[in-house]
């Protein structure tokens, strides 16, 4: 049997920040893009992006994108890729005054100049004091430039492929990438789209924990679908955890609340960030105050019944500052915590939030293969925003980079396309015999008859070995029982049964397709944090509590086939400046 | 808990009917989105579409006890049992609680729903002062989740003619939009007895918005601008 076969010059999976800003790219430049998502666009991810996009455009005071390269590079704990960094706070400026022509909603100044808010991280003249560098939309800075980007997609007459989930990636016996196999939720169909050029922009794996800030759909199928192709995923073990979840609920409270003046508390009322980073306070990076905050719970100092959150403090800003700043936050804190910011303070606890590491890409977004010497582009194939791995953010992503990241990168890897596109000439590459088949057959089994095991059951499994073995604090037995419960989930995972056989948006097909992705993404995160031995970013263990620039001052890979993990030393030298060397970390 | 959910899937059924499910509520079950990913767990033939669990992106809209709402924001202490649960009315169902939006999405593109400027974009940012943006709140903060248009009956009667409200507050957005300067080709797409004039102000929309938007408001501000360009 064979199965339709659509052709475009580029077919483009996910429909968030970076792929609508690629898709913009080539739809602009005339070229046949085809955009499939799982979901409407708009109900991608970024939509939650609340805080803001970094970029130093100085509106509010001095400053450089070389200080917010500075920062980017000592919040990735110097595992950062430092000619990806450049690039990317060299571009911000302009990608953000792109935006604004778009017609994105930010707020603004008397003068009327884009309005700028602090955020963890960020600091004038190299660490010196916080700086005003967030442009935002309230908080709702994701939804805004979301759907400002699908506004310009349907003005650019952007072809979507809506509530089409990919299912894997078609190479050909040279490795080059020739697009994607693809299932119509609505109709069970399932076709292959074929492409000169390939880009993955599905965003982060979060759903790999069980308490995430991440949407149901954060299921890491680009990283499953590029991991069975055979390509390896970099810096898998360092997962963000943001600060200021929602106690109980895992639900997202912006950083911006506290660029906007709040502040932590333990519960002796102690502002005890002042500690932790005497000059940064609560704006010191994420995975330091997530430290902090975890170790006033460990020790004691906690609030609750079980001593296991503590306190976001924000009644001083006054009712003005957070219905005008903070009105998304104030929604979300008397829905979910039964408390109103105006008057109390909310609950909140570490939470999973952003994956750092990826699909290994260059700064155009290229999928790069490490020879063993160098990176060399897989051709037709690129990787933007949480799915791909620059690397920009290293071992800890500053707030606000997420999105400048999409835009950036979003954007560079659309035109790398572009070029790539119109250097092939008009024939599509031939297809390999049988390139769907590895997907009718992961689809197949579900539709069998035969029992086995339950998907929510091999879920949750999943999710409760990465919490309670993969936290904010790493410890070794933990870590060498967690990669022996994760092989032994991954057996079950190959047996998964659904009961719904309807072809008819068959989500529960859905979720068991998700799994298979969830299931890669878990087994590169643990594998890849047992062997790390040392202490950088949000990677943190106890046997090895400090950073080793010596031994460790390299990126991970961890290739499918036997687990097996090889490294690559990270590009310490930047494009056009001086290579900030690595130094000790202190906010 | 006791739920009554609406149940068609066209592979299979001549036509919807109502299952009943009763579920132990636990402590972490808060909203009613918590309870339907557990009745799933249970009876995996279930569908629905949810994301973000937050009320931003729009996805989980159903009628639930006669109301369109989203589920993952509606608290299930606030809800009367048995919660009874349908897909969005006025548009054809796909299955279950999965509805078709092919028309109300056509609608909101039918607005040119982006900002147009006819001017060659400065090397910075186009001004604009804190007032002319504040035009623009209560109205960009729209999720498309359709509740509005769903429990409008003139868009129940008309949704190939009308725009409805969620595509009208749209339309809005960008003719208070300082930084547009189509207005006059704006105001002219909506002049026509259907696309802006079947709204009655029966206000359904501003009942239901998960978000607290007012397209009825948005309405009436077009029509001034209609009155206003008339004379």
């Amino acid at each position: 049997m064979t199965i339709p076969v659509r052709r475009f010059d580029a077919v483009i999976v996910g429909a968030g920040g970076s792929g609508m800003r690629a898709s913009l790219e080539l739809a602009q430049a005339g070229l046949r893009v085809a955009v499939l998502s799982k979901v409407f666009p708009t109900r991608s991810h970024t939509v939650a992006a609340q805080g803001g996009i970094g970029a130093a455009i100085g509106n509010m005071g001095e400053d450089h994108w070389i200080w917010h390269m500075y920062d980017t590079i000592k919040g990735s704990d110097y595992l950062g890729d430092q000619d990806a960094i450049e690039f990317m706070c060299r571009m911000a400026p302009e990608a953000v005054y792109e935006l604004e022509h778009y017609g994105m909603p930010f707020d603004r100044n008397e003068n009327g100049t884009v309005y700028q808010r602090p955020f963890g991280g960020h600091s004038a003249n190299f660490g010196e004091k916080p700086v005003q560098r967030s442009v935002c939309a309230a908080d709702r800075t994701g939804h805004a430039m979301l759907h400002t980007l699908y506004q310009q997609n349907v003005r650019a007459k952007t072809q979507f492929f809506v509530e089409w989930m990919a299912l894997d990636l078609v190479r050909d016996a040279a490795g080059r990438v020739l697009g994607v196999t693809a299932l119509e939720m609505e109709t069970g169909e399932m076709a292959l789209f074929h492409a000169k050029a390939t880009l993955f922009a599905t965003g982060g794996a979060g759903r790999i924990f069980h308490s995430s800030t991440n949407a149901f759909i954060n299921t890491g199928d680009g990283l499953g679908m590029a991991a069975r192709a055979g390509i390896p995923l970099e810096d898998m073990e360092f997962w963000q955890f943001h600060p200021t979840g929602v106690a109980g609920a895992g639900i997202l409270i912006t950083e911006g609340v506290r660029g906007e003046g709040g502040y932590l508390l333990n519960k002796d009322g102690e502002r005890f960030m002042e500690r932790y980073a005497p000059n940064m306070k609560d704006l010191a990076s994420r995975d330091v105050v997530s430290r902090a905050m975890a170790t006033e719970i460990k020790e004691g100092r906690g609030l609750g019944e079980h001593g296991d959150y503590v306190l976001l403090k924000l009644d001083h800003l006054g009712l003005e500052t957070i219905e005008k700043r903070l009105p998304g936050i104030r929604e979300i804190a008397i829905k979910f915590a039964n408390v109103d910011p105006v008057k109390d303070p909310i609950p909140v606890v570490p939470t999973v939030h952003y994956q750092m590491g990826g699909i290994p890409t260059n700064y155009h977004g290229e999928v790069v293969s490490w020879s063993g010497e160098r990176d060399t582009p897989i051709a037709g194939f690129y990787a933007a925003g949480e799915c791909g791995c620059a690397s920009i953010h290293g071992a800890n992503r500053l707030g606000t980079n997420s999105l400048t990241d999409l835009l950036v990168i979003g954007r560079s890897a659309g035109r790398a396309m572009i070029e790539f596109i119109r250097s092939e000439g008009q024939a599509l590459p031939e297809l390999p015999k049988d390139a769907a088949e590895p997907s009718r057959e992961r689809v197949g089994r579900l539709d069998s008859p035969a029992g086995g095991e339950d998907v929510n059951e091999v879920r949750n499994e999943i999710q409760r070995t990465m919490q309670a073995h993969c936290g904010v604090f790493r410890f070794p037995d933990l870590l060498a029982q967690g990669v022996a419960r994760i092989k032994a989930v991954a057996e079950r995972a190959k047996r998964t049964q659904i009961k719904d056989k309807s072809r008819v948006f068959n989500t529960a097909r859905i979720e068991a397709l998700e799994l298979d992705n969830l299931m890669e993404v878990a087994r590169a995160s643990m594998i890849s944090a047992a062997a790390r031995e040392e202490s950088r970013g949000a990677h943190d263990r106890a046997d090895h509590p400090k950073r080793d620039d010596v031994n460790w001052l390299k990126h991970t890979l961890w290739h499918r086939e036997g687990d097996r993990l090889t490294y690559k030393p990270v590009h310490l030298k930047p494009l056009t400046v001086d290579t900030f060397q690595p130094k000790a970390r202190v906010y | 808990m006791k739920f009554r959910i609406q149940r068609y899937d066209p592979d299979k059924d001549a036509k919807p009917y109502f299952r009943d499910y009763d579920l132990e509520v636990g402590p972490t079950d808060r909203m009613l989105l918590d309870a339907l990913v557990r009745i799933k767990a249970l009876d995996d033939s279930l569908a629905l579409r949810r994301s973000c669990r937050e009320g931003v992106c729009g996805s989980d809209a159903m009628n639930i006890n006669g109301k369109n709402q989203l589920a993952c924001v509606t608290k299930l202490v606030d809800l009367k049992e048995p919660v009874v649960i349908r897909p969005l009315p006025g548009l054809p169902i796909i299955r279950d609680l999965i509805v078709d939006m092919t028309q109300f999405f056509a609608q909101y593109h039918s607005v040119k729903p982006y900002v147009v400027n006819d001017e060659p974009p400065p090397e910075r940012e186009r001004l604009q002062s804190p007032r002319e943006r504040e035009e623009l709140d209560g109205l960009y903060e729209c999720i498309l989740c359709a509740c509005c248009s769903t429990a409008c009956p003139s868009f129940w009667w008309n949704p190939d003619k009308f725009v409805g409200p969620a595509g009208l507050l749209q339309a809005y957005r960008f003719i208070a939009d300082s930084r547009d300067t189509r207005t006059n080709e704006r105001l002219d797409n909506l002049e026509d007895p259907y696309r802006l004039f079947r709204c009655h102000t029966i206000m359904n929309c501003v009942d239901v918005c998960p978000k607290g938007l007012n397209p009825s408001l948005a309405i009436s501000k077009i029509r001034t601008l209609l009155a206003k360009r008339a004379v």
